[in-house]
C-alpha cells in the first residue's frame, strides 16, 4: 500500500515555527485519546495532534504537510461510526475542536455562519429565540460537529422531509492541501460553475479541510405530533410506511424498531413501548396547526387499516419526548444488554424490507450473533445492530463478516452500503461491491483533482483497485446484479 | 429495450475520444440558446429515452436522459406525484437530461429545493467513453463522492447523462395564489419575513407592481395561511406560475438581453439599468437590460450573487460569456475536475466556460 515515512522531528520543528504557534500534542498520553472515533474497533495513534485556532494556521499546517508529504486526517468530535477520523500512524491528526465559534446569525436571510467545530445542536440552540432551527439532526447531535456533518453528509430522524446536510447548507470555506482558502457555494441559492458544494459534502475529509460553514435555518413548525403504532408483524409495519407515503403524506420522521430493539429500548428508557409487539412505528407529523390536525387523523386511520394492533397519539410535548426517548436511546440500550455492538448503515428500496429482514435473520443464525433492527423507515435506511463480545475470540471478526454480508445484501437489492455514516475505513471493502473498477478509478481522478499526492485522509473511503482485487469482489457490481441471487441468503 | 441507445452513444464517444473531436451533447434541443454557443458533432440523446423504474411508494423515478419531461410529469401526475422543483421546459421537446444538465428549477425552488437537490443517482458516459453509475435509487446514500449532484448544472461538460434517478414528492392537496399591491422593496422585505414563519408558501414573485404568493398544502393549512396573509385570491394561479416558469409572461416578450441574477434573497432593490422581475422570494431576479455586462456583473457580485446572460441576440452572446467569470483559483479546480472526467475535453467545449 502507500508508503508514508514521516520524519517526525522535521515535521514537529516546522509546525512549531508557525506564528502564532498552534497547540501541538506530541506526548504518547496526549495522543492516545485520539486513537479512534466512534468505531472503536479500529485504532491507530497519530504521530502528532495539532489543534489550530485560525484559518491561517490551518493553511500553514497543510502547506507543511504537503511539502513534507505527511498524511493529514481532519477530526471534528470523533463521533463518526465508520473510522473516518481514524488517525494515520505516519500523519498529523488535525483537530478542529478549537474552531467552536458561531460567527454570524442572520435572521433576515435565515442563515448561520459557524466554525466547523461548532456542535450541531448548538446551532439550533443559538437561533431558538428567533423561532428558527437547523433541520438535520443526527442522533449524535449534542456531540457531533457541523464540519463532521458536512464531511459525512449526515442525516437524522427528520431528513425524510427536510433532507440531508447537503440540502441544508449554502456555503463552506475549505483549505486545500496546497494551503489555499476556497469559498464554495455562496449566500445565493446557487453559484456559478460546478456544484462543488455537493461534491465536497460527504467527501469524508478527502478533498479539503472545512474551516467555515453557512447553514440554512428553517422556521420552527407551528405544531408537532407523534403517533406510535404497534404491529404483530414487521412486514405489516413496513407496508404501513408505504401506505402513509402513498396517501401523499411526508411525515417529518418515520422510524421503525423490531421486537428485539423495542425490548432493549423499553428496559433502558421506560418509554412505555408495547414489549410484546413485533415492530413499532413512530410517525412524527409537523406543520401548521390545520395541516397536522388533518394528517393526524388520516395517518391514524391508515395505521389501523394496516392492521396495527395499537395506535397511540402523544398527548403532549412530554409524552412526545418519551416516545422518542426510546428510539433515540436504542443504541445505548442495546449497548447495555450486550458487551459490544456493531451498528450497520445500509439503505434499501423500502419494498425489499421483508426480504432483507428475512435474510438478516438467517444470517444472524448462521453467524450465531443476535441482531436488533432500528430503521429510518421512511427512507429505507437500516441500522441493524449486531450484538457481540469483543473479549470472546473471533466474535469481532464474525460481527464484521456478518455486517459485510448485510451491506452486500443492500447492494444486491438496489440499495447502498451507507446511508449516512460514510465509508471511512469500515466499509472500504464493500465499496468494491458497490462500484466497479472504472467507477472507482473515476473517484480517484476526482480525488487527484484536489489532492494529487493523496495526503488528505489516505487509504479511506475509496479503495484502491489493488485492495479490491484482494477482497476478490470485483465481479459484483450494479447493472449485473439481479434479484434471483437473493435466494442464496 | 429498443430505446436503449447507450451502446451507440458509447461508440460515438469512444470514436470522438480517440480523435479528440468535440461533441455537442443534445437532448430535445430546446435549450441550445443557453450557455455559450454549442460546438462539435452532435451526440444525440433524445432517442435514448424511456422510464426504467417508477415506484410511487418509494418516491423515486428512474428514466433515461432522453425521456421528455412531459412524459415523466404525466406519469407522476397519474399517481398524484410531481417533480417538486417544477422544472421549466422551454419547449415541448425538453428532456430530463437537459433539465438536469442545466439544473433548471421553477418557482418552488427556494421552498422545496432545486433540480440538484432531487437527484439521487445517475449513469453517465465520461469523456473516455466509459459507462459509470453513481448514487442510486434510494434517498440516503453517501457511498463515494456525490458525482450525481455534481453533474447537475455542469452543462454536460463532465459527462453525458444516460440515466437519472430523481426523488419525487406527492402533489399538494390544495393550492391558492394570493395577489397584493406593494412596491419592489416591500415585496422583498415581505417575502423574507414570510420565510421566517411556518407558512405553507411554495412560491413568491413580484411582477409589475404586484406580489404573488402561492400557498400549497392541505386544504385547512392553505385556508389558515390565506386568512393570515390577506390579499386577493388569483383565479387562475396555476397558469400564472406556469407562464412565469416558462418565461411566457409579457415581461419576457422582448428582444432585450435577459439576465438571470442569483442573489441572497434579502438583497435590496439593486440600482441597475433596465426592468426587473423578482422570483424565488427575491433570490432569483430577471433583468431586462441593454447595458454592458461588466456593471451588471460587478453589482451583483458585490451583493454576493452571480449572473447569467440567460438569453441574448447571437451577436451579443458571441462577445459576452454566459456565466459569471470564476476566480483564478476556482477556475483551476474546474479545469482539474474537467480533466478528471473528460481528459481530452471532448464534451461541450466552452459551453460553460472558455477552456472547459
Ligand atoms: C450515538 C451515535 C448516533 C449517531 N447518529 C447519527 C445519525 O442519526 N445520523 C448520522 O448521519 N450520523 C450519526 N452518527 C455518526 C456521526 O455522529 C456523524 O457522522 C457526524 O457527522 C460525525 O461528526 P464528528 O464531528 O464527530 O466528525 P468526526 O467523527 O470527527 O469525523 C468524521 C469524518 O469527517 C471528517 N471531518 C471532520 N471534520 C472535518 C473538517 N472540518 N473538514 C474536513 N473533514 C472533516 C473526518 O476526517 C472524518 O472522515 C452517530 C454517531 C453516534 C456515536
Amino acid at each position: 500500500m502507500s508508503s508514508f515515512n514521516t520524519n517526525r522531528a522535521l515535521l514537529l520543528a516546522a509546525l512549531q515555527d508557525i506564528q502564532p504557534q498552534p497547540l501541538i500534542l506530541n506526548q504518547p498520553e496526549q495522543l492516545k485519546p485520539y486513537e479512534c472515533d466512534g468505531l472503536s474497533a479500529y485504532r491507530s495513534v497519530p504521530l502528532l495532534v495539532v489543534l489550530p485556532e485560525t484559518v491561517e494556521q490551518v493553511q500553514a499546517i497543510l502547506k507543511i504537510c504537503q511539502a513534507q508529504r505527511v498524511p493529514v486526517v481532519a477530526r471534528g468530535a470523533g463521533t463518526g461510526l465508520s473510522g473516518g477520523a481514524l488517525p494515520h500512524e505516519q500523519g498529523v491528526l488535525l483537530s478542529l475542536a478549537k474552531f467552536n465559534k458561531i460567527l454570524d446569525i442572520n435572521p433576515e436571510r435565515r442563515t448561520a455562519t459557524v466554525q466547523p467545530g461548532v456542535r450541531n445542536l448548538s446551532i439550533t440552540q443559538a437561533v431558538d429565540h428567533l423561532g428558527l432551527y437547523y433541520a438535520p439532526d443526527p442522533s449524535s447531535q449534542i456531540a457531533c460537529t457541523i464540519g463532521g456533518n458536512v464531511a459525512e453528509n449526515s442525516g437524522g430522524v427528520h431528513c425524510l422531509k427536510y433532507g440531508l446536510t447537503v440540502h441544508n447548507i449554502l456555503q463552506i470555506k475549505i483549505v486545500t492541501i496546497d494551503g489555499e482558502l476556497l469559498t464554495i457555494g455562496g449566500h445565493s441559492l446557487d453559484s456559478a460553475g460546478y456544484d462543488l458544494l455537493a461534491l465536497l459534502t460527504g467527501s469524508e475529509g478527502l478533498l479539503g479541510v472545512i474551516v467555515e460553514v453557512t447553514v440554512k435555518l428553517l422556521p420552527k413548525p407551528e405544531r408537532v405530533q407523534v403517533l406510535l403504532a404497534a404491529f404483530d408483524d414487521v412486514i405489516k409495519a413496513g407496508a404501513a410506511v408505504g401506505a402513509i407515503i402513498s396517501d401523499g403524506i411526508i411525515p417529518a420522521g418515520l422510524e421503525m424498531m423490531d421486537g428485539f430493539a423495542i425490548k432493549a429500548a423499553e428496559e433502558f428508557a421506560h418509554a412505555g413501548y408495547p414489549t410484546d409487539a413485533a415492530a413499532i412505528l413512530l410517525c412524527e407529523l409537523d406543520g401548521t396547526n390545520a395541516e397536522v390536525a388533518e394528517q393526524l387523523s388520516r395517518v391514524h386511520d391508515i395505521l389501523l387499516h394496516s392492521e396495527a394492533t395499537e395506535v397511540r397519539t402523544a398527548k403532549d410535548a412530554q409524552e412526545r419526548a418519551t416516545f422518542w426517548k426510546g428510539r433515540k436511546s436504542a443504541f445505548p440500550a442495546v449497548g447495555r444488554i450486550s458487551p459490544d455492538y456493531y451498528c450497520m448503515d445500509g439503505t434499501i428500496p423500502r419494498k425489499h424490507l421483508p426480504k432483507v429482514l428475512h435474510a438478516i435473520n438467517q444470517l444472524s443464525e448462521q453467524f450465531g450473533l443476535a441482531v436488533a433492527n432500528v430503521f429510518h423507515a421512511g427512507d429505507g435506511n437500516l441500522h441493524p445492530l449486531i450484538l457481540f463480545d469483543a473479549n470472546k475470540t473471533g466474535e469481532l471478526e464474525r460481527a464484521e463478516a456478518f455486517g459485510g454480508k448485510i451491506l452486500e445484501l443492500c447492494v444486491e437489492v438496489g440499495g447502498t452500503i451507507t446511508g449516512e455514516h460514510g465509508v471511512g475505513m469500515e466499509k472500504i471493502n464493500q465499496m468494491c461491491v458497490q462500484f466497479n473498477s472504472l467507477e472507482l478509478t473515476q473517484f480517484h481522478a476526482v480525488k487527484a483533482a484536489f489532492d494529487p499526492q493523496g495526503l488528505l485522509n489516505p487509504e479511506k473511503a475509496v479503495p484502491t483497485l489493488h485492495r479490491c482485487a484482494e477482497f476478490g469482489a470485483m465481479h459484483v457490481h450494479h447493472g449485473q446484479l439481479s434479484h434471483p441471487e437473493l435466494e442464496r441468503f | 429495450m429498443e430505446h436503449d441507445h447507450s451502446q451507440r452513444l458509447q461508440e460515438q464517444v469512444l470514436a470522438a475520444y480517440k480523435l479528440g473531436k468535440p461533441l455537442a451533447i443534445q437532448g430535445g434541443n430546446s435549450k441550445a440558446w443557453y450557455g455559450n454557443e454549442p460546438q462539435g458533432e452532435i451526440l444525440s440523446i433524445a432517442e435514448h429515452h424511456g422510464i426504467i423504474n417508477y415506484e410511487p411508494t418509494e418516491l423515486v423515478i428512474t428514466a433515461r436522459a432522453g425521456t421528455r419531461l412531459s412524459v415523466i410529469e404525466t406519469l407522476l401526475a397519474e399517481h398524484n406525484q410531481c417533480l417538486a422543483f417544477e422544472p421549466p421546459h422551454f419547449g415541448e421537446t425538453a428532456t430530463l437530461g437537459g433539465t438536469i444538465a442545466c439544473n433548471f428549477s421553477g418557482p418552488a425552488r427556494p421552498y422545496l429545493g432545486s433540480a440538484r437537490d432531487f437527484v439521487l443517482g445517475c449513469q453517465i458516459l465520461n469523456g473516455k467513453g466509459e459507462i459509470l453509475n453513481f448514487g442510486g435509487q434510494v434517498m440516503k446514500n453517501v457511498a463515494g463522492y456525490d458525482v450525481s449532484r455534481l453533474m447537475a448544472g455542469a452543462l454536460g461538460t463532465l459527462g453525458a447523462l444516460l440515466t437519472i434517478s430523481l426523488h419525487v414528492l406527492p402533489k399538494p392537496e390544495a393550492e391558492l395564489t394570493l395577489v397584493k399591491n406593494v412596491d419592489a422593496a416591500g415585496a422583498i422585505q415581505q417575502a423574507n419575513a414570510h420565510a421566517r414563519l411556518p407558512l405553507p408558501i411554495s412560491a413568491s414573485a413580484y411582477v409589475d407592481g404586484l406580489t404573488y404568493i402561492r400557498l400549497s398544502g392541505t386544504e385547512g393549512s392553505v385556508k389558515q395561511a390565506a386568512a393570515y396573509l390577506g390579499g386577493e385570491p388569483l383565479a387562475n394561479g396555476e397558469l400564472f406560475w406556469h407562464k412565469l416558469r416558462e418565461q411566457q409572461l409579457r415581461f419576457f416578450q422582448t428582444d432585450q438581453n435577459l439576465w438571470r441574477l442569483s442573489l441572497p434573497a434579502d438583497t435590496p432593490v439593486l440600482d441597475l439599468a433596465g426592468t426587473t422581475l423578482y422570483d424565488w422570494g427575491g433570490a432569483q431576479r430577471w433583468l431586462l437590460s441593454d447595458s454592458e455586462a461588466t456593471p451588471i456583473r460587478d453589482a451583483v457580485s458585490q451583493a454576493g450573487g452571480h449572473t447569467t446572460l440567460f438569453r441574448a441576440q447571437p451577436s451579443i452572446r458571441r462577445h459576452n460569456a454566459a456565466f459569471q467569470p470564476l476566480s483564478e483559483a476556482m477556475l483551476r479546480y474546474h479545469r482539474q475536475l474537467k480533466q478528471a472526467f473528460d481528459p481530452k475535453g471532448i464534451f461541450n467545449p466552452n459551453r460553460l466556460y472558455a477552456g472547459l
